[in-house]
C-alpha cells in the first residue's frame, strides 16, 4: 500500500465507493461518459484496487478522471455495491491537493471552475449568478437570454423575484452576516486552502507554458486557454 | 410476475413524504434562469393551504461547486448542516429542496452520516466553530417534485385544464426525464426507486396525459457539471441530449416533463443549439418539443397564466402545447414587464419560430 492510496482511504467517498470490484464492466456499459470519451470507469477501479501508487499517480496526472459527469448511474447498476463515480470524486480531490491536476488539459480547467463557481458562492451565496452569464461564454443560452439580461430587473420583477433586495424570495441579496458565515465555513473546512492550492499550482503551470496569469478574473490568458482549449484527443472515433 | 405479486412489492418502492410544514431550500439555477417556477411552487402550496417557510438566510448548498470538485465534501456537509440549523431554529422538521443536485447532495450527506457517524460529529464541530450553530437532522427530506406528486389528485381536482387535446379529447403524449441525482444514487429516497421512478409519470397520468416510453428514457441529459460549465467540454453535454432527442423523436412526444433544474435547461436549450448547428428541429411540425417543469405543468392544469409562471424564459416555445390544451393566453403580453411595461422582444433564432 502506498502513500497516495492511504490518502484516498481518508476520503469517506473512496471508502464507500471502493469495496470489492469484480471488473465486470457494468459501470462502463452504463456510463454516458464512456460512450463519448476515451474512458472506462472499470479500468480506473482496477487501478485503484491494486493499491499501486505508480498507477494512481498516473491517474492523478492524466485526463481520464476528468471525463466522468458524476451522474452516478454506475452506483445504481454495480452488482457489488461499488460507486466508481464516488471514487472519481476522491481522485479528483487528491489530484487538486497534490497539484497534479495541472498536468492534464482537463485537469487544468479546475482554475476556471474555481474562479467562476467557487468565488461566486463566496461573493453572492449562489453557485451561479445571472449577471455573470453572457452568450459569449454561454452561447447556448440563446437570444431569449440576451433579452432577459438586457432587462434583468424588470423580468425578475415580472416573475415575482426579490432581485438583489433584502428579505426572502428568488435571487434575493444574501445578507452580509450569512455571507460571513459561509466564508467562515469555507475557511474552517479547508475550501479556502483548496482555492489557494488551485491558484498557486495554476500560476506555476501558466509560467511554465508562458501564458498570461493575473491571479483573478475570467479574462486572463490562462483562464481563456483552459476554458476553451480542446486538443481533440479526448473522444472516441 | 403476476399482478398480485407486483401489488405486494410496490409498497417497498414508496417513500414517506411529509404532508405539511416545510422548510424550503431554493435552487441556484432555477432562481437565476427560470425564477417563475419556484414562485409557482409556492403559489400552488398556498392554494393547497400548506405551510412553507421561505427563509432568506439559506444559501446555495454548494452542489454545483461540489460536483465540479472545487468544494470539498467537508465544506458541503457543513453548509448543509447550517441549513439544518436554520430549519431547527425556526421549529421545522421537513426539508424540501427545489433542486435535484441539492436533493442528491443532502441525501449523500445524510447517508454518509449514517454510514460514518464520526463524519457527523466532525461536521457538528466545524459548524460550531464557524458559526456557533447546532442542528437537528430533518425528520423528512423531499424534493419539490415529490410534494407535487403527493398532492397530484388534489391539484387535478382543483384543475381547470387537462393534459389532453381539447379539440379531439386525445391524451397528449409526454415523455418524462428524471434528474439522475433524484434516485440513481439512493433509490429508497425516490418515489418508485431507481427502477420504477414515477414522480413525473404519476403526474402525467393523473393530469390526463399518456406517458411515452422510449429507449434512452433514463440516459443522463449530459449536464455533467464540469462537462457543461467549461466551454471546451460542451460537446459531451449536447451529444447526450441529442441522443435522447433522437431516441424519443419517433414517438412524437408533445411535451418533455422534467424535475431537475439542469435537465430542464439543457433539454430546452440544446434543442435550440441543434437547430442552429444542424438545422434539425424535433417535435411535431418541427416546432421543437416544449420542455416543462412539474410546477409549470401543475400550474397549467390549475389555470395559471403561462407568462406569470415565466414560460417566456424558455427558448423552445410552449404555445403549441398551450393551444392543444385549450389554454388561453395573450401573445402580446408574452414579453411585457409588470403593468404591460414594454421590454421589446428577443431576437428570432434562425430555425425556431418564437
Amino acid at each position: 500500500m502506498g502513500a497516495l492510496y492511504d490518502l484516498l482511504q481518508e476520503d469517506y467517498r473512496f471508502r464507500e465507493g471502493m469495496k470489492a470490484c469484480i471488473n465486470c464492466g457494468t459501470c462502463t456499459a452504463i456510463c454516458p461518459a464512456a460512450s463519448f470519451y476515451n474512458y472506462e470507469p472499470r479500468s480506473i477501479m482496477a487501478c485503484v484496487q491494486q493499491r499501486d501508487d505508480k498507477c494512481i499517480a498516473e491517474l492523478l496526472r492524466g485526463e481520464e478522471i476528468w471525463y466522468c459527469a458524476e451522474c452516478m448511474s454506475c452506483k445504481t447498476r454495480c452488482p457489488r455495491g461499488n460507486a466508481p463515480g464516488l471514487v472519481i470524486t476522491a481522485l479528483r480531490s487528491l489530484s487538486q491537493r497534490t497539484g497534479m491536476f495541472t498536468c492534464s488539459e482537463k485537469g487544468r480547467q479546475q482554475l476556471a471552475i474555481k474562479r467562476m463557481i467557487g468565488e461566486t458562492i463566496l461573493s453572492h451565496g449562489y453557485c451561479v449568478y445571472a449577471e455573470h452569464v453572457d452568450t459569449v461564454k454561454f452561447p447556448e443560452q440563446g437570444p431569449v437570454w440576451d433579452w432577459i439580461r438586457a432587462h434583468l430587473p424588470e423580468v425578475m420583477e415580472r416573475l415575482g423575484a426579490n432581485f438583489q433586495k433584502e428579505g426572502a424570495g428568488n435571487l434575493r441579496k444574501i445578507d452580509d452576516n450569512t455571507l460571513k458565515e459561509l466564508s467562515a465555513i469555507f475557511k474552517t473546512t479547508g475550501a479556502l486552502d483548496l482555492f489557494d492550492t488551485i491558484e498557486k499550482a495554476s500560476a506555476e503551470k501558466a509560467k511554465e507554458m508562458g501564458v498570461e496569469f493575473t491571479g483573478h478574473g475570467t479574462t486572463d490568458g490562462y483562464f481563456t486557454k483552459v476554458f476553451t482549449e480542446n486538443n481533440q484527443t479526448h473522444t472516441r472515433e | 410476475m403476476k399482478k398480485e405479486g407486483k401489488r405486494m412489492v410496490w409498497p417497498a418502492y414508496q417513500k414517506n413524504i411529509a404532508d405539511d410544514h416545510y422548510y424550503y431550500s431554493r435552487s441556484c439555477i432555477r432562481q437565476n434562469f427560470y425564477p417563475g417556477t419556484e414562485h409557482t411552487f409556492l403559489r400552488i402550496l398556498g392554494q393547497l393551504n400548506k405551510d412553507i417557510c421561505d427563509d432568506p438566510r439559506h444559501t446555495t448548498c454548494t452542489g454545483i461547486g461540489y460536483h465540479t470538485d472545487v468544494v470539498p465534501f467537508e465544506t458541503a456537509m457543513t453548509v448543509i448542516a447550517r441549513h439544518f440549523a436554520l430549519m431547527t431554529g425556526l421549529g421545522y422538521e421537513n426539508m424540501i429542496t427545489s433542486c435535484i443536485t441539492s436533493f442528491g447532495l443532502y441525501s449523500e450527506v445524510l447517508e454518509t452520516w449514517k454510514e460514518f457517524p464520526e463524519s457527523e460529529e466532525k461536521t457538528r464541530e466545524y459548524l460550531r466553530k464557524a458559526t456557533g450553530r447546532e442542528f437537528n437532522i430533518p425528520k423528512d427530506l423531499s424534493h419539490a417534485s415529490d410534494i407535487i406528486y403527493k398532492f397530484r389528485k388534489e391539484i387535478s381536482a382543483l384543475g381547470t385544464h387537462r393534459l389532453t387535446d381539447i379539440h379531439t379529447g386525445r391524451k397528449l403524449r409526454a415523455v418524462e426525464h428524471i434528474g439522475c441525482h433524484y434516485s440513481k444514487m439512493f433509490p429508497s429516497r425516490g418515489v418508485g426507486g431507481a427502477e420504477f421512478p414515477c414522480v413525473l409519470s404519476g403526474l402525467i397520468e393523473e393530469f390526463g396525459g399518456e406517458v411515452v416510453d422510449y429507449p434512452e428514457r433514463r440516459l443522463c441529459c449530459g449536464f455533467g457539471f464540469r462537462q457543461y460549465f467549461i466551454k471546451a467540454n460542451r460537446g459531451f453535454s449536447v451529444a447526450c441530449s441529442k441522443k435522447k432527442f433522437e431516441s424519443m423523436a419517433p414517438y412524437e412526444p408533445e411535451l418533455i416533463l422534467t424535475n431537475c433544474p439542469g435537465c430542464f435547461y439543457f433539454l430546452d436549450r440544446w434543442q435550440y443549439v441543434i437547430s442552429e448547428m444542424e438545422g434539425v428541429l424535433y417535435g411535431m411540425r418541427n416546432q421543437g418539443i416544449p420542455v416543462l417543469t412539474y410546477e409549470e405543468l401543475a400550474g397549467l392544469v390549475l389555470g395559471y397564466d403561462p407568462w406569470d409562471m415565466g414560460m417566456q424564459m424558455h427558448q423552445i416555445p410552449v404555445e403549441p402545447l398551450l393551444d392543444k390544451m385549450g389554454i388561453s393566453y395573450d401573445p402580446e403580453a408574452k414579453y411585457k414587464g409588470l403593468k404591460g411595461l414594454d421590454l421589446g422582444v428577443p431576437l428570432q433564432p434562425r430555425q425556431l419560430a418564437i
